[in-house]
């Protein structure tokens, strides 16, 4: 084995930076340096022991030692559980990715072989199966495209081509496009736009696609009636849109990890299973990149409000 | 006619399901969810359950093993249709009680039909 794939092999930081762990959450730094404070500790204390014979200083400096070594103990703990999970969403996301993509492609699958081989579809069910065929495919190709936009926030290459954006046009082209869709599931959709919005400068598909992902979400979790609220309001230097549900809400304990990639709450697992948990990831990575401020309140069985903020940019 | 329970959340695959195993001759009752599925095998008493992992309200294993403990429907083949592929979840299946675990993408309907012929002979 040659040096250089030697020292590669050796290097403890890869893993580390690999799933995006900072230097103080690594164990392979933490421990080596914990190893050498203790080296340098021993061999202070006895320098300072033999120059200063007074025990209370030595026993000062051993217990300040001790709890230096405690934290990095701590660190190092730390950052194996961090690493731990890295590793556990990595696997995950293989699983998942591979699960939601299998779903589609048996309903393409099964419904091509019903097209060829039964005996008894009429002309108009066959235009439904390839209707059906059709859903599917694009279903994987949103799968696909979210995937990527996963990949692209991780390197940091979100490429974003700012253009003037009317907030308000848009939230109402959505809200018709939505309306179909929420009346099919007894939903009511009212918008509640202020008068004078201003434009805002920001890519356009990308707001598109966080306003997509929150009404989306809102309508699918409402089980039963209910009404979606979208609001627009124009504060000193910002605008904010505030998206409000009657749903099914998001349990106290899953609320810090609503944002992370795949995660879905169990709540929401047990009412619909299909979902990537890639939505609200993208969404507040793009608001971010965008200088925009994206969080929420929820209650559960009462309902969840999200809301961004964007600057106003006058230029 | 033998009846035979679907439980599966997606609706592509219930109507593709559906219809081919219709066409084969049996008598198709679905439920969408784990819950329902689990009072639909008490109240209709099919003759077998093909059962999905990743559902609503119960997830499969749970509705299987209350299937395998409750007298009255324990005696039903179930086979698990899914999607999930690991090792540890097939033999979850098997050791809670399925007939048999199939995975949905790796299969044709006609093959399918043919094992679900297999296990009602």
């Amino acid at each position: 084995m040659s040096f250089k794939t030697t020292c590669q092999r050796l290097n403890p930081i890869g893993q580390c930076q690999k799933y995006n762990l900072s230097i103080w959450q690594c164990p392979s730094f933490l421990f080596p340096l914990n190893g050498l404070i203790t080296i340098l500790a021993m061999v202070s204390t006895y320098f300072v022991a033999v120059k200063y014979t007074q025990p209370e200083i030595v026993a000062l400096i051993v217990i300040g030692v001790s709890i230096i070594l405690i934290i990095i103990g701590y660190l190092i703990t730390k950052g194996f559980e961090d690493l731990a999970q890295a590793n556990r969403l990595k696997t995950e996301f293989v699983n998942i990715a591979s699960h939601q993509l299998r779903t589609p492609l048996t309903g393409i699958k099964w419904n091509l072989e019903l097209i060829q081989k039964s005996n008894s579809l009429t002309q108009e069910e066959i235009l439904d199966k390839l209707e059906e065929i059709k859903d599917n495919n694009q279903r994987m190709i949103g799968l696909v495209n979210d995937l990527l936009d996963v990949a692209r926030i991780e390197q940091g290459r979100l490429n974003l081509k700012p253009q003037k954006v009317f907030l308000d046009e848009m939230i109402q082209k959505l809200v018709e496009e939505y309306r179909p869709l929420a009346k099919a599931s007894n939903i009511k959709i009212i918008s509640e736009i202020e008068s004078d919005i201003p434009l805002i400068i920001i890519d356009p598909q990308g707001i598109g696609l966080v306003l997509r992902n929150l009404i989306d979400n809102a309508i699918r979790y409402t089980k039963g009636s209910g009404t979606v609220r979208i609001k627009l309001i124009k504060k000193r230097n910002s605008i904010r849109c505030e998206i409000q549900d009657e749903g099914v809400g998001i349990p106290d304990r899953d609320q810090k990890s609503i944002f992370l990639k795949f995660f879905r709450s169990q709540n929401a697992m047990k009412y619909q299973t299909i979902g990537t948990g890639l939505g609200l990831f993208i969404a507040k990575s793009f608001i971010k990149e965008s200088d925009g401020k994206i969080d929420f309140w929820s209650e559960e069985e009462k309902g969840s409000t999200f809301w961004f903020e964007l600057p106003i940019n006058n230029k | 006619m033998k009846k035979i329970l679907f439980v599966e959340d997606e609706p592509t695959l219930q109507k593709a399901v559906g219809r081919f195993l219709e066409e084969a001759g049996y008598q198709i009752i679905s439920a969408l969810d784990g819950e329902l599925g689990l009072e639909m095998a008490k109240r209709e008493k099919p003759d077998m359950i093909l059962l999905d992992v990743i559902l609503p309200k119960k997830d499969g294993f749970t509705v299987l093993k209350e299937l395998k403990e409750d007298e009255t429907t324990k005696d039903i083949p179930v086979v698990i249709l899914t999607n999930l592929e690991n090792d540890t979840d097939v033999e979850k299946a098997i050791s809670l009680g399925a007939t048999t675990y199939l995975v949905k993408a790796n299969y044709e309907l006609e093959e399918i039909t043919k094992k679900i012929k297999d296990i009602l002979n």
